[in-house]
């Protein structure tokens, strides 16, 4: 299941990492999570339905969505996706829910960080923020929860698009890549304080600055910070999508960021024939990515009358010979313990399924991309107001041309904000980095905060930005009547 | 609705086709015809010979300046530029190519249409490379010199 040659990713083997699950004696490599180490020997099956006992296995592969917890060393609950593989270690699956330990989770006294900004998440946005951030002379703690910073940018193997700022023609790993060499100048310069493996886990009472718990995970234990800041930058992201269907809970269906986390990040294959469900950008990339690493993927479905996403990815797809099925959706999902199949389904013009046009397709993979949610939680918690807007991909919080929001102090950059590319994030972010910095008094910069919200008005200028720009009128009506 | 938007398949009908003298240089086909903010294309010609009203505009070439240097292709994020060239019975097109199998010069591969579908064979005669893209260049038939659009090793 390991993917040893790549067009463009350099899989290098890497040192091996005996490890045990359920008793067995497996070997995984180093930088592996412990699930994309598991899937590697060929187990997909992580946790089973509390209710049903049914097996599961992971869908989003970032940490979100609690399909892939399992007990680790005797602590449960662990989500194996982001967690790293460690030698020796003992993987277990874990029967209904799991016993609260004896063990002791935080051994150490907390310990204290003071900044100017705090920033959660070190995707396209937060690394943006917290360059420009500290850039601009404030002190910043950046945190994530994954193992290294770049958050989806390290599985975007295609070019990106855009101009010479947006660095177009840069493929996203490249970028992240970029992002992190200053990152990490700025951290070596003292400017920045960066903690990956770490959870910002809510906001707590203060009187004056900004009050966060961070947990700093290492070796499954665990360390707590407590974080003061005079601003907090929430660039979580986003979660993806759950469509409807029977057997969509069993071990192969996957949203297509855990496909190409899976085969973009760590050289595993997610399985050798796929079903691609939707049209939009993500899925006719993740289709293409997925034929570069060697895996076959049978068809696009589409339920829109249309392809959504750009006719450049499209037009790839096809002439490589996938097809690309509009008006067509899943139906159904075969196979008792895993994916054996699929049932897809032709839709009329109200997207009814038309009775007797169900053909049944083989594949061991379905991998959804019926698009993003907006991580919103912590700024729920923090009290930020929230509202639906759909063109925004649900929940947003509702801020001004600074990304700040309903709360002083707190400002949102990238998917969190409202769902949009990976280019538009990074301008985002910059804005979000700098408009603290110049509040603060780290920054006069003021030009700089228009010529930015320059290039993000032009990047959706076109039809393509048409919805990002409704939800951002949106939510820019509704943060003046806010504040009114 | 245009066809293209429920196939993903260009016809002849979107695109800017070039005359036969023009083809007989050689000069870029710019199969990008949505409106998407790009523009790597028009930095990347020597000539100045794409061009663009705006970043989200559909790049135009200028086929009379083009002089089918094929720089533009590697560059293309969207894969979507490819140079053809025709002389009697002959055409070299030159395609994008990221995938692991990888052709030689002087190799014998699969030519595909926009489709997918093989539709002859073709004879590997260039490949240079743009970073991690393969700029390769195939020789087929004339006929299909506006059709063949991929390869298969």
């Amino acid at each position: 299941m390991r993917i040893r040659a790549h067009p463009i990713i350099d899989f290098k083997k890497r040192a091996e990492l005996p490890f045990y699950f359920q008793k067995k004696k497996i070997v995984g490599e180093e930088g592996d999570t412990i699930a994309a180490a598991l899937h590697a020997a060929g187990v997909r099956t992580l946790t089973t339905s509390l209710k049903y006992g049914s097996p599961r296995g992971f869908f989003c592969g970032i940490g979100k969505c609690s399909s892939c917890l399992m007990r680790v060393n005797g602590v449960p609950n662990v989500r194996t996706c982001i967690a790293p593989l460690k030698e020796g270690i003992l993987v277990e699956m874990q029967e209904k829910l799991a016993e609260l330990p004896d063990a002791e989770f935080f051994g150490e006294p907390k310990k204290t960080i003071d900044v100017d900004v705090l920033i959660v998440g070190a995707g396209p946005a937060g690394l943006c923020a917290a360059i420009e951030s500290a850039a601009q002379g404030a002190s910043v703690l950046i945190v994530d929860e994954n193992q290294s910073v770049g958050g989806q940018l390290v599985k975007q193997t295609h070019k990106f698009f855009g101009s010479k700022q947006e660095r177009a023609g840069t493929r996203g790993i490249d970028i992240a890549k970029e992002l992190e060499n200053d990152l990490r100048r700025l951290e070596s310069e003292g400017k920045i304080q960066v903690m990956i493996d770490a959870t910002v886990i809510g906001c707590y009472e203060s009187d004056k600055k900004h009050r966060f718990g961070v947990v700093e995970r290492r070796e499954y234990t665990s360390t707590l910070y407590d974080v003061r800041c005079d601003a907090v930058i929430l660039a979580c992201g986003a979660m993806e999508n759950m469509l409807l269907f029977p057997g969509n809970d069993l071990p192969g269906v996957y949203g297509a960021g855990a496909v190409q986390t899976l085969m973009n990040v760590y050289g595993v294959k997610p399985g050798e024939r796929v079903l691609m469900v939707g049209a939009g950008n993500v899925g006719l990339i993740v289709s293409y990515q997925l034929l570069q690493a060697g895996i076959a993927v049978d068809r696009v479905v589409e339920a829109a009358p249309v392809i959504g996403g750009y006719n450049v990815h499209a037009a790839k797809l096809r002439r490589c010979g996938v097809p690309i099925q509009t008006s067509h959706s899943i139906k159904e999902v075969c196979g008792e313990k895993k994916v054996e199949g699929a049932v897809v389904v032709r839709l009329d013009e109200n997207w009814k399924p038309i009775k007797d046009s169900e053909e049944y397709i083989k594949c061991d993979t379905i991998c959804l991309a019926v698009g993003l949610t907006p991580s919103t939680r912590l700024l729920s918690q923090i009290g930020v107001d929230l509202e639906f807007i759909p063109e925004a991909g649900g929940y947003v919080a509702p801020h001004d041309g600074a990304m700040q929001t309903s709360v002083k102090g707190v400002y949102v950059a990238g998917d969190a904000s409202g769902i949009e590319e990976a280019s538009t994030a990074m301008i985002e972010g910059k804005i979000a980095g700098l408009s603290p910095a110049i509040l603060l008094g780290r920054s006069k910069n003021k030009k700089l905060l228009a010529q930015y919200r320059e290039e993000l008005a032009q990047l959706r200028a076109g039809p393509f930005g048409e919805k990002p720009r409704i939800a951002k009128q949106k939510i820019a009506t509704l943060a003046e009547a806010h504040h009114a | 609705m245009r066809e293209y938007e429920k196939t993903g398949l260009l016809s002849m009908k979107e695109l800017q086709v070039p005359s036969k003298k023009q083809l007989a240089k050689g000069v870029a086909i710019l199969e990008c015809v949505q409106e998407i903010p790009c523009n790597p294309c028009v930095d990347s010609c020597p000539v100045h010979a794409i061009s663009m009203k705006d970043i989200n505009a559909p790049p135009v070439n200028d086929f009379e300046k083009c002089i089918g240097c094929t720089k533009c292709v590697g560059v293309c994020p969207g894969l979507a530029i490819f140079v053809v060239k025709v002389k009697d019975d002959k055409a070299w097109v030159t395609l994008p190519y990221e995938f692991i199998t990888v052709p030689k010069v002087g190799d014998s591969v699969q030519a595909l249409d926009r489709t997918g579908t093989v539709r002859s064979k073709a004879l590997v005669k260039k490949i240079v490379k743009h970073g991690k893209t393969m700029v390769v260049t195939i020789e087929v038939e004339s006929c299909l010199a506006m059709d063949i659009r991929n390869i298969k090793v």
